[in-house]
């Protein structure tokens, strides 16, 4: 047993935060700064202006891709300090779905032009990639989706609707998991993965808004949408296996530890500007302890997935611990925002950037912190429900 | 040992779910706290035409003379019906710190107008430094002359914006947190010296920053004693406790049942979500905290409010209690809907914002925890200095 940083991981960290230091934009951090402030939804640019900085180097946009598709390679430690390092320094995350998911199930079982089409505008950032899995009357039973894709001639006809598609209004292509065969023995073996390029006449994205004001989810539907052939990954009816590899695929990062230990950090920094009972709120032990406590869970959290990484990177495959790491993961990320809200009082109130405001109220770090605690009640429900990844659990580890 | 609504309380009851069914459908609702205003002057008026406005005061002013659990039976209805108009900072709250202090001329001026709706009074009280703490008063009320000139800043002022007037907690002797040396002033808010900043909260009711510079008030503007208000601000704000956590009571009472006809209707897998024995315990759950935070409210209603020390036992045990409740009933509501639950056009995510926010209201689950505790655990002699 052994957790201590080798040299190389060592000069492979100041690598990493030399690099940020001098790369990552001014003008980003500030335009994501002020629309946090005004609660506005940021824009395509603050999406991929640092994942295009990062594909220009060494493959860095692709920590876990193989080498020979232009991915970085890292192995788990370097993944695990390159996060905490892009964490610490509150870099805009890479949007997940084209490097993390479309991306590996190109290169794994898409064909040679699908690679070549396709994979070189994920690790640039250029192509912005969004997820159709869930329907309305999909969604923790996604096997049960309805939207359909029937070849004619060498095309197919796509028909149906997306929901809850994050970033639709942004993408460039979804990748779809689309009904071939109606008639299977089985749900999961009629679905096809199908890659569709959201400029095709018949798709239709409309904003859906959460409950603090964002636009971060959409609709998306399909309207006798002509895909050709040559954009059905792998075989017709075996989606189902590749959005399984997919889930079980990237596990690292799911537990989002570094981005909760620097939303501690920020907490902390609010607690000493508020005031409680006449002290800095950091010096109320009601408060101290559950600070304490949310720290002493990531700090578990974080040996959890250490441990998961070390098992996955000695070759055993990563298994429905995942699940653990999602669950508590965010249950977390839930407990700071909560946390923050709690730490402003009273100025967790103010609804900025609504159309209705136009000065700005309170303390600066106020902004926004109860609508991010509204916002990350999705952190449970996407991604497959906390419901969903605790059955999961107790059938695959506990075998009940 | 009695909880049954007497005869009168019932009609208002009746009249008060009426008045919501037939003004404040979803649709309706949406469409007032959309407008510049936020709230609605036609639903004033008809708070006033049914007596709703005269509530808590006397019938001597010409108001009904209603008690803690009237005032219950509104708030729990209007909680239901998720209204906006600012019924308990400007009734409840300020209507009760007039009521306590006010002299004879006062009351007597006042009060008929807020029954009858020509004014609306709301009470400017925290500061940032403050957060919960009522005695902590930076706003200075300095004497000259006859006049008395104010300066300073008061944060998250509700219903400003749709007041008349506002009633301002300034210190006129004293430290920053010393009790005695509160006094009460009402300005219009009109007033030279008086700058609101109104804007939404996330919960979509309104609340304003109030910016007090060289206000010029004459003594007879203030409410009570100088130097002696604290003691009438915490128990009105104790009462006003109350009230918030009736509203609270009724939107936990539709997120529960909102939540259980979904999770019957709501199919996955084949069958309702409500088939899976996870999603009938978390029901349950949600349940028993709701039937919890009733019982609370209906301890705090029928203690002894006018001995302070039972008052204030009465309203930290419900407040924190309440705050529990709105927690576990309002993130289970969410997470049971799904995706859906996220979405500001379904009702539910509206009803857990306003009860979270109620949730920091007079104080969240920690201060009235630790205020508890002060009352119960430790030397009372303590806290009366
Ligand atoms: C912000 C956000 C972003 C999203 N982004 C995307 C995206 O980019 N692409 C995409 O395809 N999808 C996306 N989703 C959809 C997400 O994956 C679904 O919301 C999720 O799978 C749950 O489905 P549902 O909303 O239909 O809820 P339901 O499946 O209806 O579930 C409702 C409740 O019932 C519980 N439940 C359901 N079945 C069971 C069971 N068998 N046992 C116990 N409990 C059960 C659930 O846990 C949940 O609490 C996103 C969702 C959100 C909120």
């Amino acid at each position: 047993m052994d957790t201590a940083f080798s040299k190389e991981d060592l000069a492979f960290q100041k690598e990493v935060r030399d690099f940020i230091h001098n790369n990552y934009p001014q003008s980003l951090r500030d335009s994501i700064n002020a629309k946090r402030k005004n609660g506005e939804d940021l824009s395509r640019e603050d999406f991929t202006d640092w994942h295009k900085i990062l594909g220009k180097h060494n493959g860095w946009s692709a920590p876990s891709w193989p080498k020979k598709y232009g991915g970085a390679e890292f192995t788990p430690t370097q993944k695990y300090i390159f996060e905490q390092e892009c964490a610490k320094a509150e870099c805009q995350y890479v949007m997940p779905f084209g490097v993390n998911m479309v991306g590996p199930v190109i290169y794994t079982f898409g064909n040679d032009e699908q690679k070549e089409k396709h994979l070189p505008g994920i690790l640039s950032g250029e192509t912005f990639w969004c997820q159709g899995y869930s329907e309305p009357g999909s969604g923790s039973d996604l096997a049960s989706l309805k939207t359909s894709a029937v070849k004619e001639g060498d095309h197919y006809i796509v028909n149906g609707q997306k929901t809850w598609t994050t970033a639709a209004n942004h993408a460039d292509w979804i990748f779809c998991l689309v009904r071939t065969n109606p008639d299977a023995p089985k749900p999961q073996q009629g679905i096809s993965f199908l890659l569709i390029d959201m400029k095709t006449p018949g798709v239709t994205v409309r904003p859906i808004y959460l409950m603090d004001g964002s636009n971060e989810v959409n609709e998306t539907w399909f309207d006798n949408v002509k895909v050709p052939e040559e954009n059905l990954i792998g075989e017709e009816n075996m989606g189902w296996t590749y959005a399984k590899f997919l889930l079980a695929h990237e596990r690292s990062g799911i537990a989002g530890v570094a981005r909760s230990k620097k939303a501690i950090e920020r907490i902390k920094q609010i607690a000493k500007s508020e005031m409680s009972y006449g002290e800095p709120l950091i010096q109320d032990p009601a408060f101290q302890r559950k600070i304490a406590e949310a720290e002493l869970e990531l700090k578990s959290l974080e040996y959890t997935e250490l441990r998961t990484l070390a098992k996955d990177s000695a070759g055993k495959g990563p298994g429905p611990e995942s699940s653990l790491l999602k669950i508590k993961g965010t249950d977390i990320q839930q407990r700071v925002t909560e946390l923050a809200m709690e730490a402003v009082g009273y100025y967790s109130n103010p609804h900025l950037g609504s159309t209705l405001s136009n000065e700005f109220v309170g303390p600066d770090y106020a902004a926004n912190l109860a609508g991010s605690y509204f916002n990350f009640r999705k952190a449970s429900i996407y991604g497959g429900s906390n419901e969903i990844q605790r059955g999961i659990i107790s059938k695959m580890v506990l075998g009940l | 040992m009695n909880f049954d609504f007497t005869e009168e309380q019932t009609l208002l009851d009746n009249m008060v779910t009426s008045f919501v069914r037939d003004n404040y459908d979803w649709e309706t609702r949406c469409s007032i706290v959309k407008t510049e205003e936020g709230w609605k002057h036609e639903n004033w008026s008809q708070f006033a035409e049914l007596g709703l406005l005269g509530v808590p005061f006397s019938e001597e002013h010409g108001g009904l003379g209603g008690s803690p659990t009237d005032l219950m039976i509104v708030m729990e209805q209007f909680g239901k019906g998720l209204v906006v108009e600012p019924y308990l900072p400007s009734v409840i709250l300020a209507g009760g710190l007039i009521t306590n202090l006010g002299s004879k001329e006062q009351t007597n001026e006042i009060v008929p107008k807020i029954i009858s709706g020509d004014r609306r009074y709301v009470f400017a009280y925290a500061e940032h430094q403050s957060r919960f703490d009522l005695f902590d008063v930076k706003t200075s009320a300095v004497k000259d002359g006859d006049n008395y000139v104010v300066n300073g800043f008061k944060s998250v002022v509700f219903g400003a914006g749709a007041a008349t007037h506002v009633i301002i907690a300034a210190r006129t002797s004293g430290d920053q947190r010393s009790k005695k040396g509160i006094t009460l002033f009402i300005a219009e808010t009109g007033s030279q010296g008086i700058t609101l900043q109104n804007y939404p909260t996330i919960d979509e009711y309104r609340a304003s920053e109030v910016i007090i510079e060289n206000l010029i008030l004459s003594k007879d503007s203030i409410l009570g004693d100088i130097d002696e208000a604290y003691d009438a601000i915490e128990e009105e704000i104790d009462k006003s406790t109350i009230a918030a956590c009736a509203e609270a009571l009724g939107i936990l009472e539709v997120l529960k049942d909102t939540t259980t006809d979904y999770c019957k209707n709501r199919k996955q897998f084949g069958q309702p979500i409500s088939k899976n024995q996870v999603i009938q315990f978390r029901l349950v759950d949600m349940m028993m905290e709701y039937e919890q935070a009733k019982s609370i409210l209906y301890m705090a209603i029928t203690s002894d409010l006018s001995d302070p020390i039972e008052r204030r036992k009465a309203v930290s045990a419900l407040k924190s209690r309440m705050g529990q409740a709105i927690k576990f009933v309002g993130e289970n509501a969410i997470q049971l809907h799904g995706g859906m639950g996220m979405t500001e056009e379904y009702m539910v995510s509206h009803y857990f914002k306003r009860a979270t926010m109620i949730g920091v209201l007079f104080g969240n689950v920690d201060y009235h925890m630790k205020r508890f505790i002060d009352l119960t655990q430790s030397n009372i002699e303590k806290l009366e200095n």
